[in-house]
């Protein structure tokens, strides 16, 4: 997170002095927009972190890695590769959502059920990001990255007296897509179904028929590309670096923490505080931004432990 | 784990685990290599660190992510007071544990509100705010330039009396936190370990004792930093960095974390590696999170703690077959 709020800050800076450090309604619009972009992001990567937790029981602690796959993939495909932006964004999230069987697949499935279980699971998971980000720095080197917008996308666009920029329009239309197709995939659909009943009994799902290992497998899968997704549509607005991996879970661990992990409209409603707390911390108080989330993050603890959207007294 | 032996013996062994390490430390100077010395020195620092650490993990059962910020709490408070001229440094190397302490105490509450793997999150979460606090606060901290040429005392200025004082600090802190874990309190900390739910109902105010362990823990970190610091003379925010914390969970789980003095072996054994892949590699977080996986998956009990059971299961096949043979 640190980066990417200095950058962030210095941003915020040029805006105010631009605006002549008034406070106008274009100013609190263009931060609300950007709010709501860095929002979608960490809810891509937030909502994967809790669809993990909820069915496979494993908290991903190297979830954030595979946000950092995926904008390396993409770098790698669209600025160097030379393939278009969006077709380079679907190869990126495959690309870190097939990461993240195999990280399954030959890892973590030989840890679940053991004693003492999610002990083993923060180590085993912690070992992927160091692993990684030295892959990650062995193959593009330590130097920040960058790719361009798609050129369509690279314009603000103007409602009245708001512009816009209408790259972070799409950013916020594709979180929403996402949130509202995983509910449906949730709510209405047989592999929802199953991922349900697994999650409210694995043994019982499993005799009535239910194929576990590969619906665990797939739920990583799915979750770890939309992490990849989040890295691959963030690399045009932040840049490219090794070490966004532990930036980017420690943010959505704040998200979920507030949101109440394991569920996932809190992620949405986590995601959107911290983005909007941020992006309007920035504006007042450019060198402490970071810290507006975790005082969010204290007050949730203090007043609901359970996270704004749990049922009371949901012991965790 | 040691019920199956005698009282005598276990105190034997007891003794002979402390004489050795005692005699091991000792003797490093003699190899007369200056690179034996800060290595030693390293190990010990690190070794105070894992094992306070452990103290929170092994003994209590609650795995935090965050040690980093007390032990570069300690490190900061060492170096901020000495720099600015506030105290001198045996003033201020108690300070740290006092400043270790405070930390856990606001901290503490904050993360023992969740359990299991939410608490560990959460003190990697406060962890970082403070990692960002100090690297942020160029006026006070010196930022990510940190603080260097940390004035000493002149009884300590050569790395030799270093040593020795790091030694006799460092020893003394084990013996410590050896009687905290042999007392009632540390009794009701191992209970909370296996079942803090049972512990609970026993009218055991659970999250006091957890509160209690993570203030110890704090303290022995905040030590350890404050030797650190005097041991490097400069300070820098990596040492709060989230990696710190995540190298003094490998060395205990490497050492194991039901040994008394495995932390500090895993210790030693990771200050070795360090030191050996950092002469060929920058790629060293490769090395460490290829161990940590290969731990997490072949020896769950640490490399100590597996040899531990082969041997004890090794002793208890040959007594069976001791009896069996019997007519």
């Amino acid at each position: 997170m640190a980066p990417s709020a200095r950058q962030g800050a210095e941003g915020a800076r040029a805006i105010r002095e631009r605006a002549g450090n008034t406070l106008d309604s274009s100013l609190i619009v263009a931060q609300f927009i950007s709010g709501l972009t860095s929002a979608m992001t960490l809810f891509l990567v937030a909502s994967g972190l809790t669809l993990i937790f909820g069915v496979v029981n494993v908290f991903n602690f190297a979830h954030g890695s595979f946000y950092l796959l995926g904008a390396y993939f993409a770098y790698q495909v669209v600025a160097v590769s030379g393939v278009g932006f969006w077709a380079g964004v679907l190869l990126a999230s495959l690309g870190a959502g097939a990461a993240g069987v195999l990280m399954e697949y030959f890892f973590l499935r030989r840890i679940y059920g053991r004693s003492g279980e999610a002990g083993f699971q923060i180590l085993l998971t912690y070992s992927f990001i160091l692993i990684l980000d030295d892959v990650v720095k062995m193959i593009w080197g330590t130097d920040y990255k960058s790719i361009s917008k798609p050129e369509a996308l690279a314009g603000p666009l103007s409602v009245g007296e708001v512009t816009m920029p209408r790259y972070d329009l799409v950013v916020i239309a594709i979180g929403l897509a996402v949130a509202v197709g995983m509910w449906a995939a949730i709510r209405k659909t047989r592999f929802g179904r199953n991922l349900r009943a697994i999650s409210s009994n694995r043994e019982m799902a499993s005799s009535l028929g239910v194929n576990v290992p590969l619906t665990l497998s797939l739920v990583f899968g799915l979750a770890t590309a939309l992490g990849g997704l989040s890295g691959a549509i963030a690399a045009p607005v932040r840049t490219v670096t090794p070490g966004a991996g532990i930036e980017v879970i420690i943010g959505s661990l704040i998200v979920v923490v507030i949101g109440g992990l394991g569920n996932f409209w809190g992620a949405l409603v986590g995601a959107l505080v911290i983005g909007e707390v941020t992006a309007f911390g920035i504006l007042f108080l450019p060198q402490w931004a970071i810290l507006f989330s975790y005082a969010v993050m204290a007050l949730v603890l203090v007043f609901r432990p359970e996270g704004l959207l749990m049922k009371k007294g949901n012991a965790r | 784990m040691r019920g199956d032996r005698t009282d005598a013996k276990r105190r034997w062994s007891d003794w002979a685990q402390w004489g050795a390490a005692l005699v091991l430390f000792a003797a490093v100077p003699l190899l007369g290599k200056k690179h034996f010395v800060n290595m030693g020195n390293e190990i010990l620092v690190m070794g105070l660190f894992a094992m306070g650490f452990n103290l929170l993990y092994g003994v209590t059962g609650m795995l935090s992510f965050g040690q980093a910020a007390y032990y570069g709490v300690g490190a900061y408070t060492v170096g901020l007071l000495l720099s600015k001229g506030v105290a001198p440094f045996w003033v201020a190397l108690p300070a740290t544990m006092v400043a270790g302490g405070a930390l856990a105490l606001i901290l503490g509450p904050l993360c023992i509100r969740l359990s299991g793997v939410y608490f560990t999150m959460l003190t990697l979460a406060f962890a970082e705010m403070v990692w960002g606090i100090v690297f942020k606060w160029y006026a006070f901290t010196g930022g990510d330039n940190g603080i260097q040429g940390i004035p000493m005392p002149d009884a300590l200025r050569t790395p030799l009396r270093y040593y020795y004082f790091t030694m006799a600090i460092v020893f003394l802190s084990f013996w410590l936190i050896r009687r905290i874990v042999d007392s009632p309190f540390g009794a009701v900390l191992q209970s909370i370990r296996e079942n803090p739910e049972r512990v609970g109902f026993l009218g055991v105010k659970v999250r006091r004792y957890q509160l209690s362990a993570m203030v110890l823990s704090g303290v022995f970190a905040a030590l350890a930093g404050g030797l650190f610091a005097g041991y490097q003379h400069s300070i820098h925010p990596d040492m709060l960095h989230w990696t710190k914390s995540g190298e003094v969970i490998l060395m205990s789980i490497l050492g194991g974390v039901s040994s008394f003095f495995g932390p500090l072996m895993g210790a030693a054994v990771i200050v070795f590696i360090e030191d050996m892949i950092g002469k060929y590699t920058e790629f060293w977080e490769i090395w460490i999170g290829g161990i940590m996986l290969a731990i997490v998956i072949f020896f769950p009990r640490g490399v100590i703690g597996t040899i531990h059971t082969w041997v004890s299961h090794w002793r208890k096949h040959g007594e069976h077959a001791d009896t069996a043979a019997r007519p």
